[in-house]
């Protein structure tokens, strides 16, 4: 079938862009000439801009900025300003929280003093666009669900910067910037704390992590699908017999037994969504807090089983010699 | 005819994709095997064209033809001979030809003896391997439960090779910006030592060597928080640094130690475990008593970035492999490493009748 048969379809029609609805009193305008361009058009919509910055957005990028300078400038120094080595080692490159031994205390600027900045700017940085993000919904007469899923993402990284390594008592435990030093941040917690994968908030993070896999391909999936029949106009075809949504729903009722409606299926995703962050802020608050070796304590409550001992006669050599390692 | 090309479009993208998907390693020639309970992940992943480029350059040598059972003794025919003496020449000459084998096949004598005046002692390589005969009979008398019947020689090592491939030196890293610029912490950069990662680089420093090393045992052993654990989330990294140089100086995986569901604990691990953990003493004290202590003998060339002694890891005997040589017998051909003594400091029982002269041919005044 020909695209443009379909009614819900790929076909771009170019004409004047759209300069969006007026905005309330006391806003400032949307800025630069909105333009159309071919190639956006094939991943979303072709019309690029006006954009509203505003004063939140305008903060919130200055201190971003600053964030990333101070991280990037970090990294050419680690590297004694060499620009090839940059490049060569960025993703190995970091930039590391203070040590232990200064607390929650404000440490020098080598030794983590540099991080507690970034970590400053690159907040508020990120709690300036969360407010820029639930104002411009507000303008437009929008619910604010797109901002406090948002939020719950601020949560984790809260969580992992700000909110545990306070409860832990040092900055030590916070995750340094940079990429695979995040990574091997995330490896070393798992060994630390005894098995990250035997912490049940991990384990229901992940579950909604690959939940919205899921729910998302079934529902972009279903609405493609019964694109032919305008899907994409759900909400006003639900009460009807025959569009679209109802041979949505029935596909599913007679695939599974049961189908989400073309309402309750964006909330279906954004709760897994919003929730993948939330249990997983939860399990790392827990950790080191409440509990320091996540194996043990799920063998405690009888989460995880206890195998058979396959090599009985393994013993601690420390404890026969009577010394540590 | 759109609709081909189309087909034709997807089939490639998707073959694309898998092959991207693979990496730079195509799933063939790789081999797992069980090695623990059923659902435990424990298993040894080896790889068929890694396991022979491992063993690429490794030739077992022939062993020398043995020595005759009597002689008189090297220390009492040759001059400056200070750890062997106890050796009848036969046997003396026997291990002198065999190390010049293990070690300095091309160099041949010279590399530590002066053409002419083998007895002078200016030459620093054979200060250093006298030391290192000593270092050898110790690690095959005291350190059995690492190096268990097979024990080692200098080939274990050497492989040929005057200086062993692996060794290592304090590694200071990349030079850095001073001033307030923010430090590394020993940290993220590509490290050699640690397969690549950003983990802390130098992991031999803090753990292979010194009075007091870095702790390894860094993961709480109960479930809740007692308040008596020190270590954090660094100590971690590092500890998982020196684990990935084992890994790696032994083709290992982390299951061919431990359960990884839960590291630290004893009972449910692999009995290589207990193997490894004698292995890390030895390290530790052959790099303290034997590598360091060497330090003054060495040229600058031979010195590390931090004028610190070459030392040795678990790679340096290893080389890739879990069982160093293939487990190749060598020891049992030289019984002569087993007889390494200051003279005199042994009881007098042994073998070979010091009161023979020396009627012998060998025009060489060789020593050890």
């Amino acid at each position: 079938m020909a695209e443009y048969q379909n009614i819900f379809n790929r076909v771009q029609v170019q004409a004047e862009p759209e300069a969006g609805v007026p905005l309330p009193n006391g806003d400032r305008e949307r800025i630069g000439k909105p333009l159309l361009f071919y190639w956006a058009g094939k991943l979303g919509n072709a019309q690029i801009g006006p954009i509203y910055l505003g004063w939140t957005g305008l903060a919130s990028i200055l201190f971003g900025l600053m964030a990333i300078l101070i991280i990037g400038f970090n990294f050419l120094a680690q590297v004694n300003w060499d620009v090839i080595q940059f490049f060569r080692q960025l993703f190995w490159l970091g930039l590391e929280p203070p040590q232990a031994q200064y607390g929650l205390g404000i440490p020098p600027l080598a030794e983590g003093g540099w991080w507690l900045m970034a970590g400053f700017f690159l907040t508020t940085s990120i709690l300036l666009w969360w407010v820029r993000m639930y104002r411009r919904a507000r303008a437009l007469n929008m619910g604010t669900h797109v901002a406090w899923a948002f939020a719950a993402a601020i949560f984790l990284y809260l969580s992992l910067g700000f909110f545990r390594p306070i409860l832990m008592g040092d900055w030590s435990e916070a995750v340094p910037f940079g990429i695979f030093p995040h990574l091997d941040w995330t490896t070393a917690f798992s060994l630390k704390y005894g098995n990250l994968y035997y912490n049940p908030f991990h384990m229901l993070c992940i579950a909604f992590l690959y939940g919205s896999a899921v729910l998302f391909a079934m529902h972009g999936a279903t609405v493609l699908a019964v694109g032919r029949y305008g899907g994409e106009r759900e909400l006003e075809q639900i009460t009807d017999r025959g569009t679209a949504s109802d041979r949505a729903m029935l596909f599913w009722r007679w695939t599974m037994g049961f189908n989400a409606t073309m309402e309750s299926i964006h909330r279906w995703g954004w709760w897994f969504a919003v929730l993948v962050p939330i249990t997983g802020g939860i399990g790392i608050l827990l950790t080191g807090t409440v509990v320091d070796n996540w194996y043990l304590w799920a063998i405690d409550h009888g989460v995880a089983p206890s195998y058979p001992i396959v090599h009985p006669n393994v013993e601690d050599p420390a404890m026969l010699q009577g010394m540590s390692q | 005819m759109k609709t081909m090309t189309r087909k034709t479009t997807t089939v490639a993208a998707l073959a694309g994709a898998a092959l991207l998907m693979t990496g730079c390693e195509l799933p063939i020639g790789i081999e797992t095997e069980q090695t623990g309970y059923r659902g435990l992940g424990m298993e040894q992943v080896t790889k068929r064209h890694l396991e022979a480029m491992k063993r690429s350059g490794m030739e077992i040598p022939e062993p020398e033809r043995p020595a005759a059972a009597a002689g008189p003794r090297a220390g009492d025919i040759y001059e400056n001979v200070k750890v062997l003496g106890d050796l009848n020449i036969s046997e003396f000459n026997r291990l002198m030809n065999a190390i010049t084998a293990w070690v300095a096949p091309e160099e041949g004598c010279n590399y530590c003896h002066t053409p002419g005046n083998f007895a002078d002692e200016n030459v620093y390589t054979k200060i250093v391997s006298r030391r290192m005969l000593e270092m050898t009979y110790t690690i095959n008398q005291e350190w059995t439960a690492h190096v268990g019947e097979t024990g080692v020689t200098c080939y274990t090592c050497h492989m040929g090779n005057p200086v062993p491939e692996n060794i290592w030196y304090e590694d200071p890293g990349f030079k850095q910006a001073g001033g307030f610029a923010a430090s590394r912490m020993g940290q993220n950069l590509a490290g050699t030592n640690v397969a690549s990662a950003s983990l802390p680089n130098d992991v031999f420093t803090p753990f292979l060597q010194g009075d007091e090393p870095k702790n390894i045992r860094v993961t709480p052993r109960t479930s809740l928080p007692m308040g008596d654990n020190p270590y954090n989330l660094v100590d971690a990294e590092w500890v998982h640094g020196l684990m990935i140089h084992f890994s790696v100086a032994l083709g290992a995986n982390c299951t061919t130690c431990h359960n990884t569901n839960n590291f630290p604990e004893w009972q449910t691990s692999p009995p290589q475990r207990v193997t490894a953990w004698h292995g890390i003493e030895m390290v530790r004290a052959l790099n303290n008593q034997y590598l360091n202590p060497l330090q003054p003998e060495y040229p600058d060339y031979r010195l590390g970035p931090t004028g610190d002694a070459p030392k040795t890891n678990c790679a340096t005997c290893h080389n890739g492999l879990q069982l160093p040589l293939d487990r190749a017998q060598m020891l049992k051909d030289y019984p002569e490493l087993n007889r390494v003594n200051h003279r005199g400091a042994q009881p007098a029982a042994t073998t070979s009748a010091a009161a023979e002269t020396a009627g012998d041919a060998d025009a060489e005044a060789v020593e050890g």
